[in-house]
Parts: structure tokens; sequence; C-alpha cells
């Protein structure tokens, strides 16, 4: 026990001034970390708790994906029997109970129309499962059934999409260090540290966005359109501000919001009213160009998540390739639009389940008052420890003074965030991790009164407690691990602290005292000590 | 120097002869906080059961009807109104919007921020939490799910480790310790939210670590005084551990204490869930799991065969008891 070789004081010593190393540019804040030239260094994140901002959780509506990829799936069904040669005849499509079902009018197609319904289906996943079933019922009838791992695999990819395209909205506000994850299956967690008012970001969240261009079916009668009915080829979408409220468009759109290059929100000249203005990419605008040459006197309607904004005149053929949307704009709401037009539709309406905001004020309260408690927490534990153990104390007390920066310098290496039940952690942390240094210390008190010498005290006292601490700390850690596991974000953090204490206080508390006393023992071969 | 002794040098005091006392007791507060919850309930934080929190910090300490009124105006639900921390915030709860959409939720902050704004200039929201239903039940889950591992995770650490007795007794004592800290949430209806599980679980962490070091000791001890009457045993054990137990449960309580007066409004369920947490497990790791092991028969088994094989670090211990 007192044979401590050098190498052995040595890198018991290097490890402590790294981690201590390590939590410097976390201590000492961002500003004067890059001064000091350690702007590189890993540093521990603040938690929103602490930082100030939102915790948003969003949910996808997945219904809205199996839906959406069954009407894509007819659409390619129509046109690929349409495209066969000779041209395969079906009817009565329907796409009720989640499933694809059409009739082949003439049963000598059949088979023809079976591969050629095969060819629309992919492989997905590893195992190479198709996407949809293919089936024959009643010798006439096709019917498309989704499988499970098709349907997993088109919420996955939309789920994709929505995350990077909420990604390019957040980013358009400017805000610093957004976090945007994935989570689960078919959730995100977006995380904006420093937002004051956080219903401009919930306001871009909430809207799909998905922007058409629809010619108006002006054969529409209107009184079967204020039912809801509209002709062939043609659908009824709400139009608030028009006298019935409704208005038939053609199915078919002109053009569609991914065939823009840019929207931004301007002024109209004339009225000084918000509107936005978009640019078309080369394709959408020689289309749109087509159309509008095509279709001059007659109106066109500006379709945003399926209600119309407004069904303008065709006056000339547009050319440029730029259009105007005019609605009841507010500059903040064009403003609005104009983000989400530029960052992508959202494949899925997302809903906000959960939100958490905290502001910048209280955030730095908090830190001040939870500094000022591990403060004064560790003080009293220390004047504590000394004049209960002495010299013996005293070591404890470095050893988890030590421990606090190694704890944060772990932290900082593993990038984890720090949040307000993290630093009761600490506080925590400071009371457990002397504990071990109590059993040593009352072992070798009790070792003594058996009348031991000093040596022999000592070496028993780190030996039989060390087993004992093990043990506790065994079950201390698998309380902790339960929480790291099942709990939400800010008791995570408390577990993260708690579980590195446990980890790093055994290294300070036992291993380095030990070597503490017996360098000491080594060099004044106490014959008594004041225990 | 002198150093500072909280428990004098080889005490004897007879924990075991306490027991059916203890039993009693430690029955009459269980029944007694299980009844606290049955009828009072516990007050579960929006965390728990969705709805909105609102912290807002006014320039001046408002009137608290007032702000009710303030409230109530809006036809947003019953608001649950509480002065938190500093007498110029006031935390407000209001039950979940009866539509499902979630705008429906940003509609009634916004609501109740332009009211206040509009009775009281300068007034902020310092924080807000909005929970959904669906998040709720899952984080009740969770919760629930978290504690029931913990304790059972434990328990059977305990079980394997030493014997099946010592996993009973902890597993008794743990519940305990639970269901005294929710009858304390019951009886003072502080708000219980998901900070709150987290204080559970790091009881039950602590206090089986409490539990865990006495159990050492009468491990040991069974190795070093193969004769000796079992109640002696563990009565001797608890006496040993005791220094540090009481040692241990002063230092954690010196640091909760400091978290509980400095550590702000947010922490305070937290830290006086712990800190009383702590009590509780000191008090169950002394009464109520080492005596139950003689209740529960732990030792009846032929010790000798243990000592004649021996297992484990403790192998060659020394043995100094008396022999016979």
């Amino acid at each position: 026990m007192l044979d401590f070789p050098r190498w052995k004081i040595w890198s018991i010593l290097l490890i402590l001034a790294l981690g201590v190393a390590l939590a410097i540019p976390s201590l000492i804040g961002e500003a004067n970390s890059r001064r000091v030239g350690l702007g590189g260094m890993p540093r521990i994140n603040l938690g929103l708790d602490l930082s100030g901002g939102s915790h948003l959780l969003l949910e996808a509506d997945t219904t809205d994906v199996v839906r959406q990829r069954l009407g894509l799936k007819e659409e390619e069904v129509r046109s690929e029997m349409r495209r066969a040669s000779p041209r395969i005849a079906i009817g009565d499509i329907s796409t009720q109970g989640g499933k694809l079902e059409f009739m082949v009018r003439d049963v000598a197609q059949l088979d023809a129309a079976v591969d050629r319904v095969r060819g629309l289906t992919n492989a997905v996943g590893v195992t190479g499962q198709r996407d949809w079933d293919v089936t024959v019922v009643d010798s006439t009838r096709v019917v498309m059934t989704p499988t499970a791992a098709g349907i997993k695999d088109a919420v996955d990819k939309a789920m994709d999409t929505a995350t990077d395209v909420v990604r390019r909205r957040i980013d358009s506000l400017g805000t610093r260090e957004p976090s945007i994850v994935r989570e689960g299956d078919d959730r995100i967690v977006v995380q904006v540290p420093g937002l004051q008012d956080p219903a401009a970001l919930k306001a871009l969240l909430g809207k799909t966005a998905k922007l058409e261009f629809k010619l108006v079916d002006i054969t529409a009668n209107p009184v079967d359109v204020a039912q809801g009915r509209a002709p062939a080829g043609s659908q009824v979408l709400p139009y608030p501000g028009s006298p019935g409220g409704f208005i038939a468009v053609q199915r078919r759109a002109i053009i569609t919001g991914d065939q823009l290059t840019d929207a931004r929100q301007e002024f109209d000249q004339t009225d000084n009213q918000a509107v936005v203005a978009i640019t078309f990419n080369g394709d959408g605008g020689r289309r749109f160009a087509r159309v509008t040459q095509d279709n001059v006197g007659k109106p066109f309607a500006i379709i945003l998540d399926n209600s119309v904004l407004s069904a303008p005149n065709i006056e000339t053929a547009i050319l440029g390739g730029q259009a105007r949307i005019s609605g009841s704009f507010t500059t903040e709401t064009a403003n609005a639009l104009a983000i989400s037009l530029r960052s992508g539709s959202l494949p899925v309406d997302l809903k906000v389940i959960e939100e958490r905001t905290v502001g910048p004020q209280l955030g730095a309260d908090s830190i001040r008052a939870g500094i000022i408690a591990s403060t004064i927490a560790a003080l009293a534990v220390i004047i504590f420890m000394f004049v209960t153990y002495g010299r013996f104390g005293f070591y404890a007390n470095i050893a988890v003074t030590l421990n606090i920066f190694v704890i944060l310098g772990v932290m900082a290496l593993l990038n984890a965030t720090l949040t307000l039940p993290g630093i009761a952690g600490f506080v925590l942390t400071i009371g457990t991790a002397v504990d071990a240094n109590v059993l040593i210390n009352e072992r070798i008190r009790e070792e003594r009164r058996r009348g031991r010498n000093v040596a022999q005290a000592v070496e028993l006292g780190y030996k039989e407690a060390s087993r004992t601490i093990f043990e506790a700390n065994v079950t201390h850690a698998i309380s902790g691990l339960i929480m790291l596991l099942l709990g939400s974000g800010q008791v995570k953090g408390f577990a993260v602290v708690l579980l590195l204490g446990i980890a790093t206080s055994v290294f300070t508390a036992v291993t380095f005292t030990r070597m503490l006393v017996a360098l000491w023992i080594r060099r004044n071969r106490p014959c008594d000590i004041n225990i | 120097m002198r150093l500072l002794k909280l428990v004098p040098d080889n005490t004897n005091i007879g924990f075991v002869r306490l027991r059916y006392w203890a039993f009693g007791l430690t029955a009459a507060l269980t029944l007694a906080a299980c009844a606290l919850v049955g009828i009072k309930g516990l007050n579960l934080g929006v965390d728990f059961v969705g709805g909105l929190m609102i912290e807002a910090k006014f320039v001046q300490p408002p009137e608290m009807d007032k702000v009710r009124e303030s409230i109530d105006s809006l036809g947003v639900g019953d608001a649950a109104l509480q002065q938190f921390g500093a007498p110029n915030v006031v935390s407000i709860r209001l039950p979940p919007p009866p539509s499902a959409d979630p705008a429906a939720n940003n509609a009634v902050v916004a609501k109740v921020k332009a009211a206040l704004l509009r009775d009281y200039p300068g007034m902020v929201f310092t924080r807000y939490d909005t929970v959904s239903g669906k998040v709720s039940n899952e984080l009740i889950r969770n919760g629930v799910l978290a504690v029931v591992l913990a304790v059972f995770g434990i328990a059977l650490f305990g079980a394997f480790r030493f014997e099946w007795q010592f996993g009973a007794a902890t597993f008794v004592s743990i519940a305990h310790d639970v269901l005294m800290t929710l009858g304390f949430f019951a009886l003072t209806q502080m708000e219980f939210d998901l900070n709150i599980v987290a204080a559970v679980l790091t009881i039950i962490g602590y206090s089986i670590n409490d539990k865990i070091v006495i159990d050492d000791r009468i491990r040991e001890n069974m190795r070093k005084y193969r004769k000796m009457d079992m109640k002696a045993l563990i009565d001797l054990s608890v006496n040993e551990t005791l220094p540090r137990t009481v040692m241990t449960s002063l230092t954690i309580m010196l640091a909760l204490g400091a978290l509980l007066i400095w550590g702000g409004q947010v922490l305070r369920g937290f830290s006086a869930a712990m800190l009383l947490g702590i009590v509780v497990g000191t008090y169950s790791s002394i009464y109520v799991s080492s005596s139950l092991l003689i209740t529960l028969g732990v030792g009846n088994r032929n010790r000798e065969d243990d000592v004649a094989k021996p297992t484990g670090r403790n192998a060659n211990a020394e043995r100094v008891g008396p022999r016979s």
C-alpha cells in the first residue's frame, strides 16, 4: 500500500491534470478560450434551461404520408396503363381502406396489367421486400396493398425530408446553433437556444407550405361548387374571401412550389400591401409562360396548403418566370410564407406536442443560483470533512475539488449538456464523493482502535472500504443508468453528471487520496495519526 | 487538533431489540403515506397531466386575485396560480385546451400574455411549458417504469451479490422510502414533476448505497464471528457503521441544504424531496432493512459451511473475533 512506484504517481497526476485542463475552456467561456488559443477545445453545452431558449417536440401525422402515397400510386398506375401498347383499359379505381384497387376491363389484358403494376413496385430495406403487394381478386380486379416495409420506408423518407425542411426554415431565422434531430419513427426535436419568443418559429413550422398554381375551372356550376361537387378533372377548394367560400379548380397543377428558385417578401407599389414575390426555375418559368399565353383572360388560382389565396385573371402572358402572390398578408406573415416557400414544402404535417421555453433572464438566474449553491455546498462539506478527519479530511477535500473539475473536463470531452438538474447532480456528487473517504477514514479509525499500527490501519482501511465502495457505486450507477435510458432531456442531464461523478469519484476519492496518504506516511513515518 | 466525533467510539445501541417498535412505526407511517396519496392525491405538474405552465415575472408583486380575474375572463379554463419564489413571480397553470390542435396552445399563451401585459405593463414570461396529453402519458409511463426498474434491478443485485434475504429486505425498505417521499408530496401538495422522479431515483440509489454498506459489514462479520448470535451480530454491524452512516448523511444534507436555500426556485422541490429521502433512507437503513434480515431468517443456514468454503475477496480476511 505504501509502495507507490514513480510511474504510478506520474500517471495519476497526469490523468488529473488532463481532466482539469479539459475543464478550463468551459469555465472561462468561449470568448476567453479563443483569446488564449483554446478556441478549438471541446466545451460543455449549456442546456436550454440554463441558456434560455425553446425546446419543441414535433410529431408528424404519418397517415398523411400513407394517403399521399396512395394518391401518387393511383396517378402512376393510370399513366402506366395509358402508356401500355395496346393501351390497357381500367376502371372502378378505388383507394378505400388503404389499398389501391382497380378493374381491368379486358380479362385478356389482366396478366399484362399485373406485370406492369409489378414493375411499379420497388425493393426496400435490407431484406429486399417489395413496397407493395400485388394480388388479383375475382380474376378481374388488381389489388395493391402497401407492405409494412413499404410504409416504413416512405415515412422514413418523408421524415428525413421534413427534418431537412425544418432545418432550412429555422436557419433562415438566423438563430445561433439550433439543433434539429429526428427522434423515433415520427418525431423531430428542435432546440433553439437564446430565442426570446418562439411564436415566429412555430408559425414557420406550422405551415406545410405546399404551393400550387392551378387554372380555375370556369365551366363549373356555382351551385354545385357550393355543395362541394366539381366537374371531372376538377376539384373544389376553400377560397376564403370569395362570395361562396369555395372555388373549383383543375386538378392538374400548372406549377408547384418545388419549381421555384426564390421567394421574398415585398410591398406592392400601388397599395403598399405586403406581397410575396417568387421566381421560378427555368422549367417552371417556361411552363408558366406557355400556360399563361394560352389562357389570357382566364383566372388562375394560387393555392397554399389546399386553400386558395387568390385567383387573379391572367391579363397578359407572364414570360419573365416571376410572379407575385398577394392576399391578406401582414409583413410578418408574408415573410414567413416567403421563408417557407424558399425552404420547400413539408411532406408531412407537423404538430408541436411539447414545448418548453425558458427566458434568457431565468437561465442566467439559474446559473447564478447554481454556482452560489454549489460553492456553499462545497465549502460546507470541505469544512466539515476537515474538522472531522483533519489531515485525512484535507486529502479528501483536495480529491473532491479535483473531482469537480475532472467531471467538467470529461463532460466537455463528451460534449455533454449541462442542465439545471445537472447542477443539482454536481451538488449531490460533492456530497456522495466524500462518502468514499468517510468509509475509508472511519475504517482506519476502527482499525486504529483495534490496536493496529498506522501503516496496517491505513492499509486495511483502504482495502476493506474499497470493496464496499465498489458495491455501493454499482447500485448507484444502476439507478443513474435507468435515468439516462428512460429520462427526458433535463433528467438525462442529471443522470450524466451523476454517472460521471460515480466513475471519477472512485478515482479521485480512492486512488488519488491513497497516493497522498502513502506519500505522507513514507516521508514522515508517523507513529500515530490524528483521525 | 482535536477532531470532531459525532458518534462516540464503540457505541452499542440495541437496534434489533427495537425492531417490533420500528416495524410498527414504519408500517403506520407507510400506511399514512399511502392514505395521503390516495386521499389528497399528488399535485401532478404539466409534465404528467398535460397543459400549460407559465411562469410570469411582474414588475411589482401583483395581487393574486386580480391576476386570476384577468385570466379567468379569457375563458381558457381554470387557472391555478401560485407565487413562485420571489413575490413578483407567479406560476400559472392551465388545463390543456380542448382542441388537440397545437395552435390552440399557442393561442392560449398569446391570450394570457396579452391580457396580463394590458393590466401589468412590463410583465414577462420567464418560462413556459406546454405538454400535450400524448407526451404527458409517455412521461408518466417512463417515470413509473424507471422507478420500478430501479427498485427491482437493485434488489436483484442485492440478492445476487449477497443472499436473497438481503435483496428482499432492501426491496421492502426502498419501497418504504419511495412511498414516504410520495406521501410527503401528497401532504405538502408541492408540484410533482419530472425533476421529482429524478429525485426519487436518486433517493433509491442513495438509500441502497447506505444499505449495502451495512449489509457488507454484516456479511463480513458473519464470516468473522461464526458463532455469534445473529441479533447481536447485526447490532454490532449497525453500530460499527453508525459513524459512517451519520457522517455521510450529514455531508449530503449539508450539500442539499445549500441547494434548497440558494439553488433557486426551480430546484426547490427537487432539493426538498432529496433531503427528505436522505432522512427516510437513513432511518430505513438502520431500523428497517437490517432488522428485517432477522425476521427473514438470514444466517439460519449453517454458517460453518460458509466459512469452510470461503469465496470472494474476503476469503482471507483476518479473523480476530472470539472463537467460542
